[in-house]
């Protein structure tokens, strides 16, 4: 069997020593997993090394670490997935020359640490899920029996139902990292659940809450990280993006943030250039070039458009004109989604495969429909 | 010092449950659990729960099917409960918020499960457990005020009086490795199995027998020990459950030349037969020669329409996929008999008391007894459900009479004791990983589908030595912040207690029956052995055993065929 080189970062608060790196070398299959090779570790030679894990099947959620640099749980991670995340990124090579594929475990990031790969969860994961009041608030009256309520609404639910709390999404959330209030990837799957939810009764006030608070969903950046991160296929930024067009377009909320402002702006943009035009991006967000709130927002980007200017990033004649215009392909697809008799949301508990044929894929089935046409977006989820 | 009207021990389904409804009944609770509650091991629970909540279904037909799929072991009394309170427990999870899945009309949707006589699972695809377990939680969350949580706490002792009272337990925070008196009028052990004690399982590294251990120390009687249910369809290799929510679904079952031997062995229910008797028939292939050279027969899961499998058999795609290597949508996957749940435990009556005064026990580590010989599928997360709540209520109601026992903290001393003497051992001893692996691998062989006097014998004796290794075994870290291997070398004594307890009570069942299958008696043996098996601690170190009857209501022992 192949040989691996597993550096485990090690932390001990009680011992008064900084962290420090071990290394074990493991005889294992390749598609053996990550937290094979640890516990055989732990039995064989070192069993004070820390790690929280049970179910060993990617259920429980316990065993998130970064792995090569990327989060994701142990118990699902096969050794050589593992080692080949690492290639052309340093992640393995500490030592040069270094014979066998070496896969460096770390502890999650965005929370403190307890001890070696042990993460206090509490404090970050565990806090910002109780901030989005993480609980059916029931429609009333309740029914003497079930609630009737649509199957598809009940499968669409089942993506953010089916988050295990392992963390992977919060450990590389880079909104976090800036802004360590933002509410983050989880718990905002989290809201979603309940406002994709027909039996709760409060979806405007959980939408209004997370729409003004400055932490709340338009703080995300759309950076994918947390779906790339996501081991059961969550897709958090997806139920974020989702929270948005639903305030936004469904409930008509504009938030004293900007946020659904900005982000109609942007699509606009994309609408008329094709590619995003960032000179007219700041003011249209704020009303157009010529409304006053845009002028005082334009007058606090003035710094950053000098520095664009001085190295080059855009001239005096793109930051005016309009060098680009869609082309029609773009306008295609604008009229596709918008055609449209429903909005279109991705769902893999109900959209399948891409090999499958069409699939009734309308997330967001049963719902009101929208007051007024809505403006919707396409994911590059796959 | 904590002090609590009522304290629940263990996190998963049966004590968030139980924590919901003392609370309800206006105690003040503690649930103190060894790992986030959300990592409980109910979470794994896949295909469904069981109730005859359509109005064309009936309480006494699930009843019925309960009752046969116990092989007649189970107490009828206790099964009428469940079965009628089953239909209440499905609409009061529906109304917290759990996601189950419709029908066409947006009612509640059901799938077929094994052993049953009408579709009556209720189901989230396949994250049943997990759905649930969630959703109690975020009621935990909302009731904090009332509910005590104590995350990743382990309990190292329950409490007595001098009368014999249990009066709560010693704990200890992983996180600092401080020990703590829990003063409790009542406490409810919901601390699930003991599926580590064999190897491969399909429980998770948590599920160690602390709670049967724990009570058996302290007096308790256990009852039907023996009765270890091998799931029909686990992994080769590392033993992970693939739901029968994949044949109530549709998958067949088919031995290497491609036939569906299920036919011979149960020719009306196919691969819906109870899991016991499809264990056997799986087994009674691979061993006659009709199995894969692994060890293995197939499960054809490419019997259900795809698009099915990828809404409601979600989870077991994935886990095909990532530790199998297979494409469960394309292709069958082969499967084999595995360790999977206990039907014994600690005794109970209807209300979760044990022989122990003021302790209660409800979910898997209990035995009220529900699910006798042989448990059926999708029965478990509804016992934890009914006595769970049941447990909750009583022991909230009695708390509510009496006052606080004094518990001195100085109680903590033997503890601390014992710990420092695990920390202290001599470095020279096996390692805990090597002797918990050979327990494993010797229940597996000795203790598992069909059994005999010859091969039981051979177990009691290793796992006697093993229980003497074990005191030795060597310990690496000696910190106290989330000190694992302290807790490994404490667990470890729990899974040989409970190990010794599973074989005594095979070794005494000399029939047939459900899930205890001796080779060396072959048939059912009512007249002699239609009674429990209860065994205690004799203060010598050696189980104790003794007979309790079967509580029979309507259903007189018949043949048994699916």
């Amino acid at each position: 069997m192949p040989e691996y080189t597993l550096r485990i970062r090690r932390y001990d608060p009680q011992s008064g020593e900084a962290p420090r790196w071990d290394t074990h070398t493991v005889d294992l299959s390749p598609v053996q997993s990550v937290l094979d090779a640890i516990l055989k570790i732990k039995d064989d030679t070192d069993g004070s090394i820390g790690i929280r894990c049970s179910c060993q099947q990617a259920i429980c959620g316990s065993c998130g670490v970064r792995m090569n640099g990327k989060p994701g749980l142990a118990c699902n991670t096969h050794l050589q997935e593992a080692a080949q995340r690492g290639h052309g990124t340093g992640w393995n090579l500490p030592d040069e020359g270094q014979q066998t594929p070496v896969i460096t475990v770390e502890p999650m990031g965005n929370m403190p640490v307890i001890r070696d790969l042990i993460v206090d969860m509490d404090a970050v994961h565990w806090k910002k899920i109780q901030r989005v009041t993480p609980w059916l608030i029931n429609k009333q009256p309740v029914p003497e029996r079930e609630y009737i309520v649509p199957h598809e609404n009940m499968v669409d639910v089942t993506q953010p139902m089916a988050c295990i709390q392992c963390g992977a999404c919060v450990s590389d959330c880079l909104s976090m990292e800036v802004d360590p209030d933002f509410i983050g990837p989880a718990a905002l799957a989290k809201a979603y659940r309940f406002v994709g939810d027909p039996r709760d009764a409060q979806h405007r006030v959980r939408l209004n809450d997370l729409s003004e608070d400055r932490h709340g969903i338009y703080d995300c950046t759309h950076c994918f990280s947390c779906i790339d991160a996501c081991p059961k296929g969550v897709a958090p930024m997806s139920q974020i993006m989702r929270l948005r067009r639903i305030a936004g377009s469904d409930f008509d909320i504009k938030d004293r943030n900007n946020g659904y402002n900005h982000e109609h702006a942007f699509v606009n943009n994309i609408r008329k250039n094709g590619i995003l035009h960032e000179p007219d991006l700041l003011a249209d967000s704020y009303g157009g070039k010529f409304h006053p709130a845009a002028g005082k927002e334009l007058m606090s980007g003035l710094p950053t458009a000098l520095k664009g200017l001085s190295r080059g990033k855009m001239t005096p004649r793109t930051a005016l004109g309009h060098p680009h215009k869609a082309p029609p392909e773009v306008k295609k697809l604008f009229d596709t989604i918008d055609g449209k008799p429903k909005r279109y949301e991705l769902n893999l508990y109900v959209s399948g495969y891409e090999d499958e044929p069409e699939p009734n894929a309308e997330g967001a089935a049963g719902r009101e429909p929208p007051a007024e046409q809505s403006t919707p977006e396409t994911e590059a989820q796959s | 010092m904590p002090s609590h009207d009522v304290l629940i021990i263990g996190a998963g389904l049966a004590g968030q449950r139980a924590a919901l409804s003392a609370a309800e009944a206006g105690a003040s609770v503690a649930i103190i659990s060894k790992v986030h509650p959300v990592r409980s091991h109910s979470v794994a629970a896949a295909g469904g729960i069981n109730a005859a909540l359509n109005p064309e279904d009936t309480w006494e037909s699930h009843a019925f099917d309960t009752v046969k799929g116990s092989d007649y072991l189970g107490d009828q009394d206790a099964i009428e409960i469940m079965c009628r309170e089953a239909p209440d427990q499905i609409l009061y999870l529906e109304h917290l918020g759990v996601t189950f899945h419709r029908n066409d009309t947006g009612h509640l949707g059901t799938r077929a499960f094994g052993g049953a006589s009408a579709a009556r699972t209720y189901y989230v695809a396949d994250i049943t457990g997990h759905a649930i377990l969630h959703v109690l939680y975020e009621q935990l969350m909302k009731r904090s005020e009332q509910i005590d949580r104590y995350e990743e706490w382990f309990t190292t002792d329950l409490l007595q009086d001098e009368e014999g009272r249990c009066i709560g337990a010693i704990c200890r925070d992983l996180r600092n490795g401080a020990l703590e008196v829990f003063n409790a009028k009542t406490t409810i052990l919901a601390s699930g199995g003991c599926g580590q004690v064999y190897t491969p399982t399909t429980n998770g590294l948590i599920v160690t027998g602390d709670g049967i251990a724990q009570a058996y120390r302290i007096g308790a009687k256990l009852m039907d020990m023996e009765m270890v249910q091998y799931h029909p369809t686990t992994l080769a290799g590392n033993g992970l459950l693939i739901t029968e929510g994949a044949r109530g679904e549709g998958a067949w079952l088919l031995n290497a030349e491609g036939d569906r031997f299920m036919e011979k062995y149960a020719p009306n229910k196919f691969e819906l037969a109870s899991r016991d008797v499809v264990s056997r028939a799986e087994q009674t292939e691979i061993n006659e020669g009709r199995g894969f050279p692994d060890g293995t027969v197939a499960l054809d899961i490419t019997k259900v329409p795809r698009r099915r499998t990828l809404e409601a058999l979600r989870e077991i795609v994935n886990i095909g996929r990532d530790f199998a290597g297979v494409d469960i949508t394309r292709e069958p996957i082969h499967i084999r008999p595995g360790m999977h749940y206990i039907m014994g435990g600690i005794k109970t009556d209807s209300d979760g008391e044990t022989t122990v005064s003021h302790l209660y026990a409800a979910g898997e580590v209990a035995c009220v007894s529900v699910h006798g010989g042989n448990r059926l599928g999708a029965n478990s997360l509804l016992d934890t459900l009914v006595f769970g709540r049941r447990s909750g209520a009583h022991a909230a109601a009695r708390a509510l009479q009496m006052p606080m026992p004094s518990t001195p903290s100085s109680w903590v001393a033997d503890t601390e004791k014992n710990i420092a003497a695990i920390m202290n051992r001599p470095q020279g001893g096996r390692r805990i990983g090597a002797i918990k692996n050979e327990l494993g691998e010797t229940m597996n062989e000795y203790v598992a589908v069909f059994r005999d006097e010859a091969g039981l014998t051979k177990a009691h004796e290793i796992v006697r030595r093993l229980r003497d290794e074990a005191t030795r075994a060597a310990i690496d870290d000696r910190g106290s912040i989330f000190n694992q291997d302290v807790i490994a070398a404490i667990e470890l004594g729990y899974m040989l207690d409970v190990a010794e307890t599973i074989v005594v009570g095979a070794l005494e069942r000399r029939e047939c029956r459900g899930a205890q299958w001796r080779i060396d008696y072959p048939g059912r043996n009512d007249e002699e052995w239609l009674k429990h098996i209860d065994i205690s601690m004799n203060g010598a170190d050696v189980p104790l055993v003794s007979f309790s009857p079967v509580t029979i209501t309507r259903w007189q022992p018949e043949e048994r065929t699916y």
